[in-house]
């Protein structure tokens, strides 16, 4: 039996693209057959709390405790996290597939990269 | 309202004189041949918006000088808590990106509080006497580069038609990182 993967969106109010992560990621949830309203959703309010969490920058996206992106070597700190796309470009947001590819392997963990 | 207050539209900007990154001053007024259209705008080296966007407001700036335009880009982040946003990474950051415009670094956070910059990218065009005609967003979205900072060059084509500008628009981006007091 497979357990569901737990899912959640860490914001600092210093970013705008909290609610538009958060759309995004309950969208792949429900396109996945995932119930959306499971996703958690964590303010980051200090650097503490940064540190605690090691928060590399808002949004962060987890599935199951990793990283969809991985963190790299990006310091713990209150600011807005820079995605690159799959093109290249440079984002406030990852790539839906991205995200999609990271709740797939969550779910079928023969997928997981 | 952040820490700083909104210049208001059609009135006289504020003054500015910054060192840029090799440390010339740079200003408003800029001296008896004053451009057309002059653009200052608030950026920073760590933000996904300001750099998703540079690259739009570098081509601007380069389809715009020959029509006399001039550009002046802004960091005012607190470096302390911010080290991407040092003197020292702007200048590399210059070097290495050739920067057509001028990088002036607001150490004291002066020039942001009295233009009301809120966040990077936010832009402000002025007309030839200096006074605020657009302040906003380069364009509606940062993840698109089909737009080209279309607001930006709507704005500037009314100041050098001596036409109205459009309508300000919600500047979007990373909050200006101000010091702890």
């Amino acid at each position: 039996m497979t357990s569901l993967p737990q899912v959640e969106v860490l914001w600092w109010h210093g970013c705008p693209s909290t609610e538009q992560a958060i759309e995004l990621v309950r969208e792949e949830m429900g396109r996945l057959g995932l119930e959306p309203q499971q996703l958690a959703v964590r303010e980051v309010r200090d650097h503490a709390d940064a540190e605690r969490n090691r928060f590399v920058g808002s949004p962060t996206i987890r599935v199951d405790g990793r990283d969809i992106q991985g963190p790299g070597d990006e310091p713990v700190g209150l600011t807005c996290r820079v995605y690159r796309l799959r093109d290249g470009r440079v984002s406030a947001l990852p790539d839906r597939a991205e995200v999609s590819a990271a709740l797939r392997a969550a779910i079928e963990p023969g997928k997981r990269a | 309202m952040n820490e700083a207050e909104q210049a208001a539209l059609g009135a006289p900007a504020p003054a500015l004189e910054l060192p840029d990154t090799s440390g010339e001053r740079h200003g408003l007024p800029a001296g008896p041949a004053q451009a057309p259209a002059t653009v200052v705008f608030w950026t920073c080296n760590h933000c996904p918006y300001a750099l998703a966007w540079h690259g739009r407001i570098v081509e601007v700036a380069g389809e715009y000088a020959e029509r006399g335009v001039r550009f002046l880009a802004v960091n005012s982040n607190d470096s302390a808590r911010y080290p991407a946003d040092s003197p020292e990474a702007m200048r590399e950051r210059v070097e290495r990106e050739r920067w057509p415009f001028p990088y002036l670094w607001d150490e004291d956070q002066t020039a942001a509080r009295e233009w009301g910059a809120l966040v990077t990218p936010h832009l402000f065009v002025l007309d030839a006497e200096l006074r605020l005609r657009y302040q906003g967003a380069p364009d509606a979205d940062h993840r698109d580069p089909a737009l080209r900072a279309e607001w930006l060059r709507r704005a500037l084509d009314a100041v050098l038609a001596g036409a109205e500008p459009p309508a300000s628009t919600e500047p979007v981006g990373c909050s200006i990182k101000w010091k702890e007091t």
